[in-house]
């Protein structure tokens, strides 16, 4: 009961002036028949040292930093976060308010978020970022509900393979029960021929979504993707990687109507996939149409400039089922972390991280290309992420590669049934030499 | 104190050349980008991002946090968010490198801890509920809500009926219909009765054999048990539709009564609520849930199962709905959660509860009278007070009470909402406040409301901006920074 500050005499004094002799009389609301005459069937309770042994314990049983080198990516990664991230996060005056409703008494956060969303356009080259959705797969799924509120009349989403699977999944899975169809688009060298895709688009074509780079490592041919879906009056949805905009164009330049991406990678830990950030930006015209929380800038009555949320109508607490999306608690303190980290690398540590990235997952590949019957699957240029084959099935060496001490990368036969001899390998600037060469020994033993 | 550093955007104390964070330099061979990456492909400049250097960020978002209220610098009564303290020591394990270093991809052998703190929430969270299957993959109770209503919908299609109505109270939070609309459904308003309960005739009057499910909120939004919630899901049942409860309001009843045994067939979290997750100017949440055995077959895949002693992810979930997010879930809120239900145990659950509604209970009781109260004199966690007399006899506003009270240091509680009291005021103070800073807080709102109308207008008067041009900001929308 730590945490209860009422004491025996308080409950009292404050049941008496309540009209209550007990505590149990407070739920006399409740029918008898209905309440639970038992104690709960959880643990008993701990003091901070029994929960801090036993959580170490458990903690100790995770394979993670020195115990295996960490080569998975798959939207989640493992980017070095500068100490100044967690010191301004862990400011509590940001991590225990929540939505700033109340202006006047949060312009901290609403500054902030508005920081955020300028980061976000300056990263994507779009008009309008909002203060976050959940993480990746949703922001995918949130898309495709905004782009069907732009063009009701238009049903078909064509999506490409190469798009993350469990985004897929998530669109799936939300768009069962619409008046939409999902397309899948094969994918057999690694990326989206834009000569396929110009064979789906038609007049009912709702979106077009890639994923640059992909979830193969590779890059996509985003501007003549582009062009097509322009040209069909589709929407053109791309979830991109916001580490690779320090060196690729950005959605905004190519085409993007809207872009969304999975925002772990800006500062925040990986921690078994979640709490993350879904980034979502578009261009001006359909900011009407976008899900989520806007903060816009204002004046008060003095005309001083500040902060507010903005264009509520949109929202399911005004809207409800006429909402453009159902989401209320979004991701705040993660925007936050993803505004520092921008701000902290820069235009040029953004670059370099980028440049890092792309240097070792080449070194990495050049040296596993040299194992034989190791080769790189698709002949694509990659960044940070590429999917080699292996002579045999790729999940039984990871097993034996994690004994070595590696998390050596993703088993696409897991997603792709003619893939099953084919690992994804992710390589962050945080990758040494001396592990690359470590993984490369260690698969060279175990084929 | 003012600190004028703070109000200036990043983007205007940029100064070319600066920076923070600098990257070592590369220990691999070094090729030409341009050798490595297609031309067409690469943008010659990075993004357009700030330049600051390490102090001028710090004091930066520092100063900045001082304009914001929150739970560790002021009461927080903000109703329907369940503003509990949130212990320390949660941040110090959630930071710890076991726990916050795991890939989510990383293979079940290598994440033996993690798997098993999360199977252990499950079924913790399924006795809490008194049901029996939980998935922790909602990544909010609104992302919850739209998971269930999808596990319904599935669950009605594999049976091969036809069920296209979703009814809701009109005291409910506005997720819920928006929730149902992306689940396909029609949703049907339920009208609230002079006591603030579900209206039983005219639940009766909308419920047939095209509802599928009905969304209560219970306690509902006013704060009130409703007592027909027996004979409501009894109604439900026999149509065969089914009974989602919205778990927001579950740091009521938590320990007290279970949903599954007053007759809900799902319900979802909110973790970060009941069990205490910062919630982060916004978020993240953790919106898990649970239902009967006969709707499990449907849940979002994977769910954490046991073999012996070895926890795994199970995929082989063939009638799952498939998944409403990427990866496992909110992990993060999920172990915080996890930590507070170990750190109370099943007395200091129960006592949770009580004193919840004992705070909540005591505070009516303290501002009753000075407040009109329409639904009663008692409540559970929360209650809803009312500014419709003030209004009309003083000119003062709901809005006005809220700002008021942003002077005096508190945070002001929910207002406007739920929809079906007018000038509403919702209140829920938690149970780690003390009797103390209730007495306070009751004090200050029964003097605002003898204050001067103009002055209560004006207000606020001790923060750094007074009211802020809502309609300005949504007529001419600046929503970034330009240069």
């Amino acid at each position: 009961m730590s945490y209860i500050l009422n004491t025996a005499d308080d409950q009292k004094a404050m049941l008496e002036a309540v009209g209550a002799r007990t505590l149990d009389d407070l739920f006399y609301n409740i029918p008898e028949e209905l309440r639970l005459k038992r104690p709960l069937k959880v643990p008993e309770a701990l003091a901070e040292m029994e929960l801090q042994q036993l959580v170490a314990e458990h903690a100790q049983k995770n394979q993670v930093d020195d115990k295996a080198v960490c080569f998975l990516g798959g939207g989640s990664y493992d980017h070095f976060i500068p100490a100044v991230v967690d010191a301004v996060a862990s400011r509590s005056e940001y991590y225990t308010a929540y939505t700033p409703y109340q202006a006047e008494a949060s312009q901290g956060s609403l500054q902030a978020f508005f920081e955020y969303q300028t980061l976000i356009c300056q990263l994507t080259g779009l008009d309008v970022a909002n203060a976050s959705l959940y993480e990746g797969g949703s922001a995918v799924a949130e898309s495709v509900l905004m782009a069907h509120s732009i063009h009701q009349n238009r049903t078909k989403v064509l999506i490409a393979e190469s798009v993350h699977p469990e985004y897929r999944q998530v669109l799936q899975t939300y768009a069962a029960n619409l008046p939409l169809q999902v397309q899948t688009l094969p994918t057999p060298d690694g990326f989206l021929d834009p000569d396929d895709l110009k064979k789906h688009l038609d007049e009912n074509t709702l979106c077009v979504i890639v994923q640059h780079p992909n979830f193969f490592g590779c890059l996509e041919e985003v501007e003549a993707v582009g062009k097509l879906t322009k040209s069909s009056g589709a929407l053109y949805v791309v979830s991109f990687d916001p580490i690779s905009l320090g060196l690729l164009k950005r959605p905004g330049q190519y085409g993007a109507d809207i872009a969304v991406a999975e925002g772990q990678c800006l500062g925040n830990p990986m921690v078994y996939g979640g709490p993350y950030l879904g980034i979502m930006a578009c261009r001006e015209e359909y900011v009407r149409k976008m899900p989520g929380r806007l903060v816009g800038q204002t004046v008060d009555r003095n005309g001083k400039r500040c902060w507010v949320l903005t264009l509520q109508t949109r929202e399911q607490h005004i809207r409800r089922a006429k909402a453009t999306s159902n989401i209320c608690t979004n991701q705040g303190l993660f925007a936050l972390r993803a505004a520092v980290y921008l701000a902290a690398l820069g235009p040029q540590g953004l670059r370099e991280t980028a440049e890092l990235c792309l240097q070792k997952a080449h070194y990495l590949a050049d040296q596993l290309q040299q194992i034989p019957g190791v080769a790189l699957k698709f002949h694509r240029p990659f960044l940070k992420e590429f999917t080699v084959q292996l002579p045999g099935n790729a999940a039984k060496t990871l097993e034996r590669l994690l004994r070595d001490g590696y998390h050596a990368g993703l088993p696409l036969g897991r997603w792709y049934k003619s893939l099953g001899t084919c690992l994804t390998l992710a390589v962050t600037e945080k990758r040494t030499k001396k592990e690359m060469d470590g993984l490369a020994s260690a698969l060279r033993k175990a084929l | 104190m003012q600190a004028n550093q703070s109000t200036e955007l990043l983007f205007e104390i940029s100064h070319a050349g600066r920076r923070c964070h600098r990257l070592s330099a590369a220990d691999v061979p070094v090729k030409n980008v341009a050798a490595l990456l297609p031309k067409e492909q690469i943008k010659d400049t990075p993004p357009p991002l700030p330049e600051v250097g390490e102090i001028d960020l710090i004091r930066h978002f520092v100063n900045l946090s001082k304009r914001n209220m929150s739970i560790d610098t002021n009461f927080y009564p903000l109703g329907s968010c369940t503003m509990k303290y949130n212990p320390k020591r949660h941040e110090r394990l959630a930071a710890l490198p076991g726990l916050a270093n795991v890939h989510p991809l990383q293979l079940d052998a290598s994440c033996q801890g993690m798997l098993r703190i999360l199977w252990e929430m499950q079924s913790i969270l399924g006795e809490i509920a008194g049901l029996d299957a939980v998935s922790l993959q909602p990544a909010a109770g609104a992302q919850g809500e739209l998971t269930a209503l999808l596990v319904a919908a599935a669950y009605f299609r594999d049976k091969g009926e036809q069920r296209t109505k979703v009814l809701i109270p009109d005291s409910a939070h506005g997720t819920n219909p928006a929730s149902a609309a992306i689940a396909g459904f029609d949703t049907v308003d339920i009208k609230s009765n002079d006591k603030g309960i579900v209206d039983l005739a005219d639940l009766n009057a909308k419920l047939d054999e095209r509802t599928a499910v009905f969304m209560i909120t219970n306690p509902n939004t006013l704060g009130l048990f409703d007592t027909q919630i027996a004979q409501i899901t009894k109604l439900l049942h026999e149509k065969g539709a089914l009974v989602y409860l919205d778990g927001a309001n579950m740091n009521a009843i938590v320990g007290v009564t279970r949903p599954g045994d007053f007759g809900a067939d799902m319900m979802h979290y909110n973790v970060h609520k009941t069990f205490t997750g910062p919630h982060g100017a916004g978020g993240p949440g953790s919106g898990p849930i649970a239902v009967r055995s006969f709707l499990a077959p449907f849940l979002p895949a994977p769910l954490v199962a046991k073999d012996g002693d070895q926890f795994r992810l199970d995929y082989d979930r063939p009638k799952s709905i498939g998944r409403v997010r990427s990866f496992f879930g909110n992990v993060g809120i999920l172990l915080r959660g996890y930590f507070y239900i170990r750190t109370l145990g099943p007395d200091g659950l129960r006592a949770m509860t009580q004193n919840a509604v004992l705070n909540a209970n005591y505070l009516l009781a303290r501002i009753n009278g000075g407040y009109e109260v329409p639904h009663g004199h008692r409540c559970m966690h929360e209650f809803v007070a009312s500014a419709r007399a003030l209004k009309r006899e003083k000119r003062i506003s709901a809005m006005d009470i809220a700002k008021r009270l942003l002077d005096f240091g508190y945070h002001a509680p929910t207002v406007y909402f739920p929809l079906v009291v007018p000038e509403a005021i919702m209140i829920e103070p938690t149970e780690t406040e003390s009797k103390e800073t209730l007495d306070a807080f009751a004090d200050t709102l029964l003097r605002i409301c003898d204050e001067d109308a103009e002055c209560l207008h004006q207000a606020p008067h001790a923060l750094d901006i007074s009211r802020p041009d809502e309609i300005k900001a949504a007529k001419e929308p600046i929503l970034r920074w330009k240069p």
